[in-house]
């Protein structure tokens, strides 16, 4: 179950991509939290029979999970859960789920807030991949 | 071995034979890619533990064991479908790099011969450019990167050369290995710009990219796939 049933606008959903489940839940509770829960947010870590590593399947499913028709944003860790990301969207087909070139948790982060406040899709996706350039101190 | 069909041609005092690559040659590909890997594992791993995350062997080994699987469960008639098999269960299986990068080329391999139930060493040729294509397009990487590429485009190039000289699919998959063996050496010296062993920046010089001699292992076994013994 993902965060952010019931809200009253069709909100982008956001996806999190990790070789460990544990970092992807970790930011999702974090996303949570910085959304009030309005955003939903599934997460894809590990391969399926739970090595670090990505799993096609699960990476699908999230993006399905977090689906509630505004569109997915979806981040990756590196290496494989990137790779593996770009294989899913690409069979999908699909212009209004978006990979997105961006840090991590700042990304996600600048995502989720502001898709709490009902903003689209390319307004998120443009919010996350800008993160990259803001400095932290 | 041997397992490519054999297709008469000209077959004027009945020695010349076109061999085209077949469900059969390809089926026989993936079971001498599955043999080396596993006969491979541990150096591949060592590779890979010198300048990445130690895991390319056994990752490949996951993943050539599961198309071994699939493949056995499966009655794919076409060349093209037994690569989509393949593909696909490469990258559900794998979980780490390799999976995508492999599966997305084998993929684009058995799309481009499509419905060919025989492919001949050009349509061979065009499937393993676009296999080779693939790989960069998913990666982002290029040649000169210390990556796979480093072995695919030179096997690639060397399989087209030999092909537009007039050979026959066994001498141009021989030439293909041969030149994916030169390119993979030839990663040693250069800087990764590409995966974890990027993060090592000039560390990274003076080993050989896993990634390049697990493609070597892919195109001998292309090679021994498609000479034909005892035609």
């Amino acid at each position: 179950m993902s965060e952010g049933d019931g809200v009253s606008f069709p909100s982008v959903g956001i996806v999190l991509v990790s070789h460990s489940p544990e970092l992807a839940s970790g930011l999702r509770d974090l996303l949570a939290q910085l959304s009030a829960g309005l955003v939903p947010v599934a997460v894809a870590g590990g391969t399926d029979d739970g090595r670090l590593g990505t799993s096609y399947g699960r990476i699908a499913g999230a993006v399905a999970e977090a689906d509630r028709g505004a569109g997915v944003l979806v981040l990756a860790d590196l290496g494989s859960s990137v790779l593996t990301a770009r294989m899913v969207l690409e069979d999908l087909e699909r212009g209004d789920v978006v990979l997105v070139d961006a840090p991590f948790v700042e990304g996600a982060v600048a995502a989720a807030v502001l898709a709490s406040t009902g903003a689209g899709l390319a307004e998120a996706v443009a919010t996350a991949r800008d993160a990259r350039g803001v400095p932290k101190f | 071995m041997g397992r490519a069909g054999e297709h008469p041609r000209a077959a004027v005092g009945g020695l010349t034979v076109t061999v085209l690559l077949d469900a059969d040659g390809v089926r026989g590909w993936m079971a001498g890619m599955a043999k080396a890997v596993d006969r491979e594992r541990d150096r591949l791993t060592e590779l890979d533990a010198a300048i990445g995350d130690g895991d390319h062997g056994i990752s490949l080994q996951r993943g050539f064991t599961a198309v071994e699987a699939a493949l056995s469960a499966a009655s794919a008639g076409t060349p093209g479908a037994v690569l989509m098999l393949a593909g696909r269960t490469l990258v559900s299986s794998v979980g780490g790099a390799s999976g995508p990068l492999y599966g997305s080329a084998l993929r684009a391999m058995g799309k481009a011969l499509a419905d060919s139930g025989g492919a001949d060493a050009e349509q061979v040729v065009a499937g393993l450019a676009a296999a080779r294509d693939a790989i960069a397009a998913l990666g982002g990487a290029r040649g000169g990167d210390k990556t796979m590429l480093d072995a695919w485009i030179p096997a690639v190039d060397g399989f087209d050369s030999a092909v537009a000289a007039g050979e026959a699919l066994q001498a141009a998959a021989l030439a293909a290995a041969a030149a994916a063996e030169g390119g993979a050496e030839a990663t040693v010296p250069l800087e990764a710009r590409k995966g974890r062993a990027s993060y090592l920046g000039p560390r990274s010089v003076g080993h050989l990219d896993p990634g390049a001699a697990s493609t070597v292992l892919l195109f001998r076994a292309l090679a021994d796939a498609v000479q034909v013994t005892g035609g």
